[in-house]
Order: structure tokens, then C-alpha cells, then sequence
């Protein structure tokens, strides 16, 4: 780099950028948060849906499909597993709970959890919530997820 | 080597070097599983495969930073280590915690797991890479202070280098943002907005301090570059780091629920993100042209180069791909991400850890650089990993596109799983090029045991 620009200036650029743009980010994020109620679906989040994340992470289903896009791509979208399964809990409580022990042969299959009829109402419910959230542009782009 | 306790590097470096084996193994297991479903199942499902892949990785790479910090530190501030003891009990703690966490992913169900270790008292498990136990995370704590309390007193009390405060910096930035791993709402949105505050931050923050300090010290060693120079890049690309990182951080925060604005915030930032990266490289090119010696170690010098070139292909290139939020809205979660994450990780942070191994390996073995053959294989493996890392990015990119197409973008879009299906020889090609990585990674680590004639001493 040319002799103008000397190591002082690169320091000062670094350290007054990192700090500006830290207190951006920390702007941000208290906008952010504050705007939360409009779109996270917080009128919903009950006890029950609380205990059906809890089931959620316990359970590592991260660890095969996405929520909200995040997570791993080895299985369907959940964000909007409640529309797609045609609005019915019963049906996701459903699928959840009648996983062969064994898989499929040959194929990918979702384990099976042994969850109770109360584990599986939670987590339906906390899937129903999170179905809820008011993603920008409505993400995903379709049903498929 | 200049002072005796940065040997205690080699403890760390070879542990590191163990678990990226235990992390290739199961990436290739679930490689296969993509293809043949019921691969292992049930005795070791996909998700725990993953969480063994992706933890195994994450351990690895901090034994890295911290084997890397011990053999540096010391030299860059002229002193012993401030307590080697320290370095050693540290690295057993964190050895033993670490095994026993990925045991017990593996031999218990992980709810089992979660009742255990007593989840309940304060759930932080079950979120994408912070899936240990939470007690498990109050160790990562406890032997992260340990470390920048080891590392730090001795940056602190010596002499105090460019290369030093900002891998210092970037060391206390990993502990400190780790700390909202801790956080974790009922609330699905706040819970992934500071999530991000961990993976994010530092990934494509923090690290990147790390990673640019660690490649500007083998710089400095291997090309006999005046230092100035040197610190001059260092601030201008971890500057560059941050100014488009931290705002950055909004490209994952497009469809999760937060306010509208960040889909323009995260996608003008975000797109600013490749330039520290191709700074790293302009700057390894740049000052292994004006090199002022020719190092004997030919392969540290090439690791070092090969970081700069891939974590600007990796994390840059790939990154900027799908970060605008036009592009994401349809590439979100697909095989896209994982594309783009295989090399970003292995471009920037594998690399420069194998890189600061390279270097450091020979001198605490008492030579100036590997034998010739050793030298060899060592570049050759290079070769093979980088490549097979090349060719995984590209199969998993062809998938997403296709993936794309067939399931978010066409008309009758079908559903997830019949995608996939269709997907099925890109994801068996990709096993191919996980091999070959693999046989790669076996020769890599022959080299440290391949007989030879001693290299010139030409520095």
C-alpha cells in the first residue's frame, strides 16, 4: 500500500468502524425488538407452546429439518408444516407419532420419539405458533417450504 | 522456536488434528445417508450425525485457535507463556468435557442427554451448533477465560504487537458473544435473533479477527515482510471485517420474523462482506511476491495462500451468491446454504489452522521445516482436500439450484421430499468427492511421519 496511507489511519478506521458500526448493530436490534409484537405472533405463545419448544429442542429436530429456514436440509420445512398439513394439528400429531421404529427400508425416515398424547398436543401447538409468525413476503415461497 | 512453552501448542494441534478425523467420518456417514436413508438408522439417525459433524467441528477448530494463540503469543511478546501449567490442565478439561459430550450425543437419546445434565434448570439445548449440554457450555466458559486469562496476562505483560491485540480482541470477542448461547426466549423469533448473536458474530465477525492475526504472523515468518507493512493490511481488512459484518449480521434476519427494513440493511452490508476477503488475498499474494527469503517450509506457504484464495471463494463468492434478499428469499435453507457453508468454513477457518499447524509443527519438532518428502505428501494432500472441497461446493450448488427450481420456484412446485429424490446424483457424486477428502485428510496426517531427506537451510 503507498506511503500516504499510514498504518495510524488504518488503525483509526478500524477501530472507529468497529465501534460506529457495533452502535449501529445495538440501534438496530432495540428497533428491532421494539417492532417484535407486530410480527412475532407473541399473543399465541402459550404455556403449552412453550412446553412444545422445549419438546422442539430436546428432541433435536433442528438437527433433520428447518424452522423458518434454518437448521439442517436433510428434511421438510416446519415453519409452515401447520398449512401444509391442511390446518390440522391432529394430522402433524398424527404423523409424528405412527414413525416405524425401524425406518423405511432404504429410505430417510423421522425417528420415533415415544412422545405422549400431551407431548405431541405441545408440540403441534408450538408448530401451529410458529406457522403464526409473520415472516416477511410470507416466507417461504410456497407451501412446499 | 523461540521460548519453550509454546510447545504446549502440540497437545492442542494434535487434538484437533484427531477430531477433524472424527468430523470428516461422520460428514461422509452423512453424506451416504442423504442417499441411503436408512444408513445406521436408528442406532445413529441423521440429526445425531450432524450434531457429532458440525460440534466435532466447531471443538477442533477452537483447539486450533488455541494451540495456534500458544504458539504465537509468546513469541510475538517476547516472554514465556504466562503459565504453561495452566495451558496444560486447560486442555485436558477441555479434551475430557469435549469427549464426553459427543459420547453422549452418541450413546444416549439426546432427550435422555438433556435430562441428564438437568436442561430444565436453564434450557440452551437443541439450537443448531449450541447443542451441548448447558453444563457442557459453562465449561466452554470456564476454559475460555482460563485461556484469555493465560493468553492475555502474557500479551499484557510483554511486548505488545499488532498481531497480539488483535488475536487478543478476537479472543475475548468469542467469549464474550458465546455468552448469548446462554439466551434462550420462549419466544421463536427473539430466540433466533440472538442466536445469530453467537453464530453469526462470530463466524463472520470475531473470528475473522482470529483468522486474519494468524495469517499475518505466518506471513511475517515465512516471507521476511517488514511488519509495518504488514500491520497496515491486518487493520485495513479486520476494519473492512467489521464494518460490513456487524450490520451484516441482518442477512439472517430477512424471513425470521424481523421488521422489513433488514432485508435492505443485511442484503447492502452483507454484499460488502467479500471485500475483506479478497483483501486477504490481494495481501498474500502480494507479500509472498516481496518476499525477502525463501522459506524452506514451501507448504506453510501454500496453506497460507490456499486460506486466502478459499475463504474469499468460500465465504466470499459463495456468500454473496445468496445473500441478497431477492436471491434468498428463494435459496433460504436450501442445499445453497450448505454449499456455501462447506467452504466458507473450510476456506477460512480449517484452513488457517492447518496453515499455523504447517508452520509451527516442524519447529516444535525441532526442525525449520518438514523433510522434503514429508513437504510432498503434506502438498499433495493439500491438493486432494482442497479440490474434494471444490467439487462438494460445486455438487451441493448444482442440488440447490435444482432444488430451487423444482421445489420454491416452478410452477407446480413438488414437495420436499420427491426434490430430493431427484436430487440423488449430486448427492452421490458429493459422497464421492467426501472421500476423497478423506483420503486426503489420511495423507495429510502420513506426512507427519513420512521419512525423508532434511530440507536446505536457506532462511
Amino acid at each position: 500500500m503507498r506511503e500516504t496511507f499510514t498504518k495510524g489511519m488504518a488503525r483509526n478506521i478500524y477501530y472507529g468502524g468497529a465501534v460506529f458500526f457495533f452502535l449501529v448493530l445495538i440501534g438496530l436490534t432495540v428497533d428491532t425488538v421494539n417492532r417484535l409484537p407486530a410480527t412475532d405472533n407473541r399473543e399465541n405463545l402459550t404455556e403449552e407452546v412453550a412446553a412444545g419448544k422445549r419438546l422442539w429442542e430436546i428432541n433435536n429436530c433442528i438437527g433433520c429439518h428447518t424452522l423458518l429456514g434454518e437448521g439442517a436440509y436433510f428434511a421438510p420445512e416446519l415453519g409452515n408444516v401447520y398449512t401444509r398439513f391442511g390446518e390440522s394439528t391432529e394430522a402433524i400429531k398424527a404423523f409424528i407419532k405412527f414413525r416405524p421404529v425401524d425406518g423405511i427400508e432404504g429410505r430417510r425416515s423421522m425417528p420415533q420419539f415415544n412422545l405422549t398424547d400431551e407431548e405431541l398436543e405441545e408440540l403441534a401447538q408450538f408448530l401451529k405458533y410458529v406457522d403464526g409468525i409473520k415472516t416477511a413476503r410470507d416466507w417461504p415461497p410456497n407451501i412446499q417450504g | 522456536m523461540k521460548y519453550e512453552s509454546q510447545g504446549v501448542a502440540k497437545l492442542y494441534f494434535i487434538a484437533a488434528i484427531a477430531l477433524f478425523v472424527g468430523q470428516i467420518l461422520f460428514g461422509v456417514t452423512m453424506g451416504l445417508q442423504y442417499v441411503m436413508g436408512d444408513f445406521l438408522f436408528p442406532e445413529i439417525p441423521f440429526n445425531v450425525a450432524r450434531m457429532v459433524h458440525t460440534n466435532l467441528l466447531i471443538v477442533w477448530l477452537l483447539f486450533g485457535f488455541m494451540g495456534s494463540a500458544y504458539f504465537l503469543v509468546p513469541e510475538e511478546a517476547e516472554r514465556e507463556l504466562f503459565s504453561p501449567m495452566l495451558a496444560k490442565v486447560m486442555f485436558w478439561i477441555f479434551l475430557v468435557a469435549g469427549a464426553l459430550t459427543i459420547l453422549g450425543y452418541l450413546l444416549v437419546p439426546y432427550a435422555r442427554l438433556a435430562e441428564l445434565t438437568m436442561n430444565d434448570l436453564l434450557p440452551t439445548m437443541g439450537r443448531e451448533f449450541l447443542e451441548q449440554p448447558t453444563i457442557t457450555k459453562i465449561g466452554i466458559v470456564i476454559v475460555a477465560l482460563a485461556f484469555i486469562f493465560n493468553i492475555g496476562m502474557t500479551v499484557l505483560t510483554g511486548r505488545k504487537t499488532v498481531i497480539n491485540l488483535v488475536l487478543l480482541t478476537g479472543l475475548v470477542g468469542l467469549a464474550v458473544f458465546f455468552l448469548f448461547s446462554f439466551y434462550n426466549p420462549d419466544n421463536l423469533v427473539l430466540d433466533k435473533y440472538f442466536w445469530w448473536f453467537v453464530v453469526h458474530l462470530w463466524v463472520e465477525g470475531v473470528w475473522e479477527l482470529i483468522m486474519a492475526s494468524l495469517l499475518a504472523y505466518v506471513l511475517i515468518k515465512v516471507t521476511g515482510v517488514d511488519r509495518e507493512v504488514i500491520e497496515k493490511w491486518l487493520y485495513i481488512i479486520i476494519a473492512m471485517a467489521l464494518i460490513s459484518g456487524l450490520v451484516g449480521t441482518g442477512h439472517h434476519f430477512f424471513w425470521i420474523g424481523t421488521a422489513a427494513y433488514w432485508q435492505w440493511l443485511g442484503s447492502i452490508f452483507s454484499a460488502l462482506e467479500p471485500i475483506p476477503f479478497f483483501m486477504m488475498t490481494l495481501f498474500a499474494f502480494n507479500v509472498v511476491n516481496k518476499r525477502r527469503r525463501d522459506h524452506p517450509n514451501k507448504a506453510a506457504v501454500l496453506w497460507a495462500l490456499g486460506t486466502a484464495v478459499m475463504a474469499f471463494l468460500g465465504a466470499g463468492v459463495w456468500g454473496f451468491l445468496h445473500t441478497l434478499a431477492p436471491v434468498n428469499f428463494y435459496t433460504h435453507g436450501t442445499q445453497i446454504t450448505a454449499a456455501h457453508g462447506h467452504m466458507a468454513f473450510y476456506g477460512a477457518y480449517v484452513m488457517v489452522v492447518l496453515t499455523m499447524i504447517s508452520y509451527s509443527m516442524p519447529l516444535m519438532r525441532g526442525q525449520k521445516a518438514a523433510n522434503e518428502t514429508a513437504q510432498k505428501i503434506e502438498i499433495r494432500s493439500f491438493w486432494i482436500m482442497t479440490l474434494s472441497m471444490v467439487a462438494i461446493t460445486l455438487l451441493l450448488t448444482g442440488a440447490g439450484v435444482m432444488q430451487v427450481y423444482l421445489q420454491r420456484y416452478a410452477e407446480d412446485a413438488l414437495p420436499f421430499m420427491v426434490v430430493q429424490d431427484e436430487l440423488a446424483i449430486f448427492y452421490w457424486l458429493r459422497e464421492v468427492a467426501g472421500l476423497a477428502f478423506l483420503t486426503g485428510l489420511f495423507m495429510y496426517i502420513y506426512s507427519f511421519f513420512a521419512k525423508g531427506k532434511e530440507v536446505a537451510d536457506v532462511a
